[in-house]
């Protein structure tokens, strides 16, 4: 039994570097160019391939191993060039990474992998056409030695014996400098020849010059890469360039110096830091109670603990945070599979993927960012020919950014396709029955129609899009996450899409209140306005639910205390304060005997040992120790709202 | 003898023996393996938890993570006694589905730690009424007391988890 623990913890192991194997072979898939492959990015996904396969061995997945050894043979042949790439090629490699990945999830939670699914890619696979590499082309050489090079001690020959180690040499020599016979300045010392040398190898310029490098001086040398190699050269550092500006660029995948930690390792650091920050507030009021004179050394000293803890729990909160990257890295393959089914051509360009987010909200934030890249090329990009009509390059552009703003992550998805539609969003809003008739809507609103519930233009419900899950879930979802987004379209031109969201779930701003003896945390970011509540603006509906004036529109009013089950102490109502929150649908007041600080709290899920409840987002510990618990502003009212239900057939709460 | 308590036993046979750490409900000793437990604190007023069964007390911190805290004399429907000074809190850790969870357990007093083997575990008779038989190991007797041992991944996953649940809809 013991042993089988052990190794169900390798097999976690195994299969979290399988999973990043098969990212790595994906985007090295995606990078890999038609005709001559770049021997570096054929040796990364061949690296991959051959790591999951010996380890899928050793743990005993053989059908993993076997499937990837078919996999393997293929790429070696690229690797050694008896295969060229072709565009089959390519996509039937991508078809056997997501063979691969599903075969590891069916490993991953014991369920029978579907073998006829496999076989047919390992069919696919196995009767690849076998075409050609073209011929590699190296290096053009123009050597021009200077006439006393000879006189040096130095032989051409030499050179041209070394430059052939590094690969097929096709020298032409150039005999137009070599003067008349009887010119008086001949001297059969000197070196009147040239040389244009065709060098068939991948070997670096840095090896080149390094063969020429005794010549150096004595002659005219001009080193360039030639034909094809050229464009798949300039075809890489142009990748290099649009990648992250300012890191180091080698042209080799980038070793991440980092380690694999077990998430929970991390919490309990991050508990116990939390607790450090608590034990430290708890020294500082000691110390500020004391004697004044006595204690001005120790507060110095409590002072610089403060610093440092607070710097401690910064630190440690960032070892949760991950470059979206990880995000990122998916939507390549997602734009390239796209297009391809549809027909379309487009460009995706990332940047600022190195920007850090808490882990539980790049988990969260995957599927609204597909949703939007998915739209962007059903419905943002136009087909080739339109695009030409409308005079625009034939391929399309997407770009995705991500970028830290104070507190929070900006991620932008930008498109130049064919914009929103005004007309048949209306058209549609009206058809569905989402506006009225005669309602007038700016431009603005008409565009954030399409984030209501059961809107989708799509004519057809297509492959792609319009499976009934629309914008109103990607802006739920990033609501759920304390974010927003907006959205800017100018048709025929294309959109943009802004997604602001909190860097991390687990700090928050929280605006302390007090009902009884507990202490209640609202978010701030949902507070609109705090104020002293006025009878005369109180009414009721129906003698039960209250509802109070604010400004132009009535709200309902919640009382915390009944809601929670807490004995509030406010005898008159007006004794209360009413904490105005927005919930995302409506205004709603919450009352509250007394406000108290706001201060930065560290979110707890009361899941982890216990189970959800519902009105609650999670509890917090306060500076003094105790647990306060933090309202789910948006679940509020659907929390109230059952309760309602529940009690109506009860005595409504009778009004002071 | 039945069927979870069979199951518990071959699991632990080869342990052989085990500890067990006691605690006093009413008079009465119960028994829970010591190695679920983590800790024993004393008693602290917990914060209230709305919407939640009345045996859920409500939320300690427990060095930065909330726990919450279950009364097992009213979850057995004991007799209610104020919570005082000698009330002591044992934080057990369970699992359930692979999921690990800490929950404190506010009890009379703790009593002794026993070495506990198999075969002095006696099943238990039917017991009706509110401690249903399946959270139940077994029963021992040790200088003539009775001890009841408790299945308290059973008690808490089946018993109050699950329980409180559907209290709260």
């Amino acid at each position: 039994m013991a042993v089988d623990l052990d190794m169900s913890q390798f097999h976690e192991i195994f299969f979290e570097e399988s999973r990043e194997g098969l990212e790595a072979m994906e985007s090295g898939l995606l990078n890999l160019d038609v005709g001559v492959p770049d021997p570096e990015v054929v040796n990364n996904v061949f690296r991959a391939a051959h790591s999951i396969k010996g380890a899928a061995g050793t743990f005993g997945f053989n059908n993993i191993s076997a499937f990837t050894h078919v996999l393997e043979s293929i790429l070696d042949d690229v690797r050694s060039r008896k295969r060229g790439v072709t565009q089959e090629l390519v996509d039937v490699l991508l078809k056997s990474v997501d063979g691969l990945r599903y075969m590891l999830d069916c490993a991953k939670s014991g369920t029978k992998v579907d073998e006829d699914r496999i076989a047919a890619i390992q069919e696919r696979l196995e009767n690849l056409p076998v075409e050609e590499q073209p011929r590699p082309v190296g290096w053009q050489i123009r050597f021009v030695p200077k006439p006393h090079l000879l006189q040096t001690g130095n032989d051409p020959y030499r050179l041209f014996r070394e430059l052939k180690t590094l690969g097929n040499l096709h020298i032409t020599p150039d005999i137009g400098r070599i003067p008349a016979i009887d010119d008086q300045d001949f001297d059969p010392e000197n070196c009147y020849l040239g040389w244009d040398l065709l060098l068939e190898s991948d070997a670096g310029m840095e090896q080149i010059k390094e063969i020429f490098a005794w010549v150096e001086g004595d002659c005219d040398l001009d080193i360039k890469l030639s034909g094809e190699r050229r464009q798949m050269v300039e075809r890489r550092r142009r990748r290099d360039d649009d990648a992250d500006t300012g890191q180091e660029i080698t042209g080799k995948g980038q070793e991440q110096v980092s380690i694999r930690v077990n998430i929970e390792k991390i919490d309990t650091l991050i508990n116990l830091v939390g607790e450090l920050v608590i034990s430290q507030s708890i020294l500082s009021h000691a110390v500020t109670d004391h004697d004044q004179n006595q204690a001005s050394r120790l507060k110095e000293i409590v002072e610089l603990l403060e610093r440092n803890t607070w710097e401690l729990q910064e630190q440690a909160m960032r070892i949760r945070m991950q470059a979206i990257d990880i995000t990122f890295q998916r939507l390549p393959r997602l734009v390239r599979d796209l297009c391809r089914s549809l027909d379309k051509q487009a460009e995706l360009e990332i940047s600022g993927g190195t920007t850090e987010v808490d882990k539980t909200v790049l988990e969260k934030i995957t599927d609204p960012l597909v949703h939007l890249i998915r739209n962007a090329v059903d419905h943002g990009i136009e087909k080739p020919a339109d695009r030409k009509v409308a005079g625009k390059s034939e391929s399309g552009s997407i770009k995705i950014s991500a970028a830290q703003e104070g507190g929070n992550i900006i991620i932008k998805i930008i498109d130049d396709g064919a914009g929103l539609d005004a007309g048949k969003i209306l058209v549609k809003a009206r058809e569905k029955g989402l506006i009225a008739d005669g309602e007038d809507l700016s431009l603005e609103e008409i565009h954030n129609l399409i984030f209501l519930p059961g809107f989708t233009t799509a004519i057809q419900v297509s492959d792609v899009s319009g499976r009934g899950v629309g914008m109103d879930v990607v802006k739920r979802n990033i609501n759920d996450l304390g974010g927003s987004i907006e959205l800017e379209s100018t048709q025929g031109k294309g959109s943009a899409f802004t997604i602001k969201l909190p860097l991390t779930l687990a700090i928050m701003d929280g605006q302390l209140v007090r009902i009884g003896k507990e202490i209640l945390i609202i978010p701030v970011l949902a507070i609109v306005e705090s104020l002293q509540i006025r009878k005369e603006l109180l009414n009721a509906v129906a003698g039960k639910t209250e509802v109070y004036r604010f400004r132009d529109e009535y709200i309902p009013l919640i009382r915390l205390d009944k809601v929670y089950g807490i004995t509030s102490d406010l005898k008159e109502l007006t004794e209360g304060l009413l904490i105005v929150v927005d919930t995302g649908q409506q205004r709603v007041g919450l009352l509250a005997d007394e406000i108290l600080s706001q201060q930065q709290v560290v979110i707890k899920s009361l899941e982890a040992n216990f189970q959800q409840i519902s009105g609650l987002a999670g509890a917090t510990v306060l500076g003094d120790g105790t647990v306060a618990m933090i309202i789910d502003v948006p679940g509020l009212m659907r929390h109230c709202k059952g309760i309602t239900v529940a009690s109506s057939a009860g005595n409504p709460a009778p009004l002071p | 003898m039945n069927m979870t308590a069979t199951a518990t036993g071959l699991r632990e046979q080869d342990a052989g023996t085990s500890q067990y750490l006691t605690f006093l409900l009413a008079g009465e000793e119960y028994g829970v393996n010591i190695l679920k437990v983590k800790e024993i604190r004393g008693w602290e007023q917990p914060t209230l938890l709305p919407n939640t069964a009345e045996y859920v007390l409500g939320v300690i911190n427990l060095r930065g993570m909330v726990v919450p805290v279950m009364d097992l004399r009213k979850r057995f429907g004991m007799q209610e006694i104020e919570l005082g000074k000698t009330a002591v809190v044992v934080v057990v850790k369970v699992t359930h589905s692979g999921r690990e969870r800490t929950i404190g357990l506010v009890v009379d007093a703790v009593s002794e730690v026993y070495n506990i083997s198999e075969d002095m575990i006696m099943p238990s008779p039917d017991l009706g009424g509110t401690i249903s038989d399946e959270y139940v190991k077994g029963l021992v007797t040790i200088q003539g007391k009775m001890i009841i041992l408790l299945d308290i991944d059973y008690l808490i996953n089946e018993g109050m988890l699950k329980d409180a649940e559907s209290s709260q809809e």
